[in-house]
């Protein structure tokens, strides 16, 4: 039976984590849980439930900068940003469907996405990555408490920061496993004033990666370029993708009105070359890049298809995918240009992921088990398991700040 | 400044230690020992601080850094990384009893590749040889440092170099995808890779801007990008510094981020226009150098925007570029500040403090304030649109007592960015220069914890010791850990 403690405040965290480290109980850390079905699994006797820490101290708008607590709703967050017409660049990727968590209920509320401190942790991103980096480009500073039970703090609000080593880059994709923040300065950034997408139709990978890289080498900065097979096109929430028949490569233009209308246009044009296109506009488009960012291709109720997430080169994407196009039920969808391919497979047995991670070895890059059973995650590397010399950082970098072993113990590497 | 006491041992052992790096690298002429030869490295471009070092070595491969680390290691000398020597907060430094190992001879660009966008270069490539190279394709790179001529792309992964663009295009960290280290083990190691977001902890991100105190970088990869389709450079004019900040922060707000946004003072713009005839003003206070880039439409849409936002800020001038050769002659001058302000002046100490924008009018009154304070004249150069001051404070180290008087103000200047939300350095490191001032941003808990990252890669702390932290812990200090038993059940915390 699990015991749940819910700090208030910052005192009540850092005794509960100076407990922990004097009776040796490992925590599991968490926010609104939104991500447990993700990473390793952390069976712990006590979990840490941030999301009582939460609450936004400050957002200046003028200075792109916002500070709140962890626990803070991401949802809350990007409340407060619309009405000053910005945003999170970066389009954090809401799992929530994906790993069939609807179920999740806090305050009567069915939750929708994580906290802050779960974005973080996680280093979410989405299609705009390509162009202006992940959730750790645009992380400015925090304040954690260390397996040690003491509060640090590194960064700050302002972005051109070289005062002593960077920890914020540390503590994004670290799972909670070097420390438990309790407070994040982000940037923001205004939205862009129009959105646009071009789609090129009937493209298979190979070809539709040589029009994703024609788009990115030319001067129209393209700020998301991705790839969908027919099968999974006609079942898109954007209603003419219902309708176009044949694999979608889809390339997104944003920014100033006439600027976009200027770049579709020449976009439009390099593409009507190598087949027929078609053009989504503001809504469509939005609602395009959020199921591919949300991986909705693969979030239908019912679907337990393995999932996994490949980064590799743009110009490999493809051959990852015709590599394990023979595989039972195989979909996939590309984003990043090519170098990010979504694969669900029906490959529930331990062992089936060596053929994968093979593959993605030979081309250089990682694969991340995104969803599959509960027998399937205990008994396999859920993240690519890193080299020798780096899997000895990261040993000796938990070590260091959790010497105790008591913040999500396990959660990335087992014996980490 | 006041460095870790030298090693008598270790010096009085340099023939010895010389010999057996000469038995590690191929050439024997690149181990240096004659002080003669060592003196150009006594400094980097922090030419307050000198200190001839111990040995200069100059290695040829990758084989031979790690052999010499791993020696190093093992003997327990400590050892400087040099690119270009460009630093100007002293990150080069040598020690008495310390090896600089020189990375002037990794120069070779090992693969492009336009297709996946990415270009790997060694550690010696000069910032601006990265962009030359794939110039011919339309492409570039986009961190772009005042120095970039003589800059290494390993000194700016040590620095985390921004530049003038960096508020549209980022940091280097933002535009870098692998890296191959070496730690002082002699360990070789692989980071990332032509993919992006590698996982597992970002060691990568933690690498950059570390100084060369966490693992020599050998080899970059970065992220290409395709040269915009048009750029043009606005010269914005204001009777006050006051007017010129509220105009950047009324862009901001517009939903407009511009390629750059820079600013300089009356002292600043009158050294320039001086040396360079960039066609500055000179009638006014503060100019701000706006740059746009894009297609045509864009560019030109967003300089009347920008146009009219200024003339609502107070703008007393303006001027757009209309040709590529003007526009390159309007940042001719903001690029060559540094030079034109050491025409004026003897010297000069470069600060580099970044503060919340909003804050810029009473800090630039504040350091108006100061230079009357300390009767030291003071020029304005900076990254307005990041937030990133350049004070520079004019002195003559001919004068006895100047140099300790401008550190003085150099050191209120950064107490004063601290105090208003900022932090001591935005893009020079903290070197030596800023390392004692550490205590102002950060407590001792701030700063072990800090300390813990170095003692995971370098626990001997040979590599570049003296530099960032104002005090140096024992690793086996900082492991140790006091538990006492803690509170329970915390009757006030929410149970489920």
């Amino acid at each position: 039976m699990n015991e749940i403690l819910k700090p208030q405040n910052n005192q009540q965290l850092i005794d509960i984590i100076k407990w922990a480290i004097s009776e040796k109980n490992p925590l599991t850390v968490q926010g609104l849980a939104t991500k447990s079905r993700l990473g390793r699994m952390c069976d712990n006797e006590y979990i840490l439930d941030m999301s009582g820490i939460c609450g936004i101290h400050m957002y200046e708008p003028d200075e792109l900068v916002l500070t709140a607590s962890s626990g803070t709703p991401i949802d809350e967050i990007k409340k407060i940003l619309a009405d000053k017409n910005q945003e999170l660049e970066f389009e954090p990727a809401n799992y929530t469907q994906l790993l069939g968590n609807n179920d999740i209920i806090d305050d009567g509320n069915i939750v929708k996405t994580g906290t802050l401190g779960g974005m973080i942790a996680t280093n979410a991103s989405g299609p705009r990555r390509i162009k202006i980096g992940a959730a750790r480009d645009h992380f400015l500073g925090f304040k954690a408490i260390s397996g040690r039970g003491e509060e640090f703090k590194s960064g700050g609000r302002v972005v051109k920061n070289v005062t002593g080593y960077d920890l914020s880059k540390i503590m994004a994709g670290s799972w909670g496993t070097l420390g438990v923040m309790s407070e994040i300065t982000i940037k923001t950034m205004p939205k862009p004033e129009t959105t646009r997408t071009i789609l090129l139709l009937g493209a298979e990978p190979e070809q539709a990666t040589k029009a994703m890289t024609q788009a990115f080498n030319s001067s129209n900065e393209i700020s998301a370029a991705a790839w969908m097979s027919e099968e999974i096109a006609v079942k898109s929430n954007v209603e003419i993708l219902r309708f176009t028949k044949g694999h979608i490569t889809a390339m997104r233009i944003e920014g100033e009105k006439k600027s976009v209308a200027y770049r579709c246009k020449k976009l439009r044009d390099m593409m009507t070359r190598m087949g027929k296109v078609e053009e989504l506009h503001q809504d469509n488009s939005n609602i395009f890049w959020r199921d591919i960012r949300n991986v909705q291709p693969f979030s239908a109720r019912g679907d337990n298809r393995v999932v996994w997430r490949v980064s590799c080169a743009p110009q490999n994407g493809w051959k990852v995918i015709n590599q394990l196009k023979h595989l039972k039920s195989m979909q996939s969808y590309m984003d990043w240009g090519g170098g990010l391919v979504w694969i669900a497979i029906d490959a529930p047995k331990v062992g089936a992921e060596r053929l994968v991670r093979d593959i993605v070895n030979s081309y250089g890059g990682h694969a991340t088990l995104m969803r599959s059973s509960e027998k399937l995650r205990q008994n396999i590397d859920i993240f690519h398991p890193p080299q020798s010399g780096l899997m000895k950082l990261t040993k000796k970098l938990k070590n260091n700040f959790d010497p105790h072993a008591i913040l999500n113990p396990g959660r990335m590497y087992k014996g980490v | 400044m006041r460095m870790p006491a030298p090693d008598k041992d270790i010096i009085a052992n340099k023939a010895k230690i010389a010999n057996d790096l000469r038995a590690i690298v191929a050439n024997p002429e690149a181990v240096i020992t004659n002080h003669d030869e060592l003196r150009p490295y006594e400094s980097d471009a922090l030419t307050a601080y000198q200190q001839i070092p111990l040995i200069v070595v100059l290695p040829e491969s990758v084989a031979e850094i790690s052999a010499i680390l791993e020696y190093c290691n093992q003997n327990n000398v400590k050892i400087v990384p040099r690119g270009a020597g460009t630093s100007l907060s002293g990150g080069a430094l040598p020690l008495a009893d310390g090896i600089i190992l020189g990375l002037a001879k990794f120069t070779k660009i090992l693969d492009i590749d336009y297709d996946n966008r990415t270009l790997t270069a060694q550690t010696g490539v000069t910032n601006l040889g990265i962009s030359d190279a794939v110039a011919a394709e339309g492409f570039y790179y986009a961190p772009d440092p005042s120095s970039q001529i003589a800059c290494t792309i390993g000194g700016n992964i040590a620095e985390n170099s921004g530049g003038v663009h960096s508020l549209k295009y980022g940091l280097t960290g933002n535009n870098i995808l692998g890296l191959q280290i070496i730690l002082m083990d002699g360990e070789i190691i692989n980071i990332g890779g032509k993919h992006m977001d590698s996982e597992g902890y970002d060691f990568m991100g933690l690498l950059t801007g570390s100084e060369g105190l966490l693992g020599v970088i050998t080899e970059i990869t970065v992220k290409l990008l395709k040269k915009p389709a048009s750029s043009r450079a606005l010269l914005l004019g204001f009777l006050s510094n006051e007017d010129a900040s509220n105009c950047v922060g009324a862009i901001i707000s517009h939903g407009i981020i511009p390629a750059g946004m820079e600013m300089m003072d009356k002292l600043a713009i009158h050294a320039v226009e001086d040396f360079i005839h960039a066609g500055y003003p000179l009638d006014c206070e503060a100019l701000l150098i706006i740059e746009l880039d894009g297609p045509v439409v864009e560019v030109d849409h967003l300089a009347d925007v920008i146009i009219k936002i200024a003339k609502d800020n107070g703008a007393t001038s303006n001027k757009i570029s209309n040709s590529e050769e003007e526009r390159v002659k309007f940042w001719a001058g903001r690029k060559a500040a540094f030079p034109a302000i050491g025409r004026i002046s003897p010297d000069y100490l470069c600060m580099d403090g970044t503060i919340p924008r909003g804050k810029m009018p009473f800090v630039l009154s504040e350091i108006q304030k100061l230079s009357q304070k300390y009767d030291l004249r003071v020029a304005n150069v900076f990254h307005a649109g990041d937030g990133n001051l350049h004070p520079l404070i004019l002195y003559d180290a001919n004068i006895i007592g100047q140099l300790q008087k401008v550190e003085e103000f150099g050191a209120d200047i950064l107490r004063l960015c601290v105090d208003v939300g900022g932090v001591l350095t935005g893009e020079h490191g903290v070197g030596v220069e800023k390392r004692d001032l550490m205590n102002v941003m950060f407590n001792e808990i701030d700063l072990k914890q800090q300390q813990r990252v170095k003692c995971v890669f370098d626990e001997n702390l040979l590599l570049n010791p003296g530099k960032v932290f104002p005090q140096l812990y024992r690793c086996a200090e900082l492991g140790h850990m006091h538990v006492k038993r803690g509170k329970i059940p915390f009757p006030d915390i929410p149970r489920f």
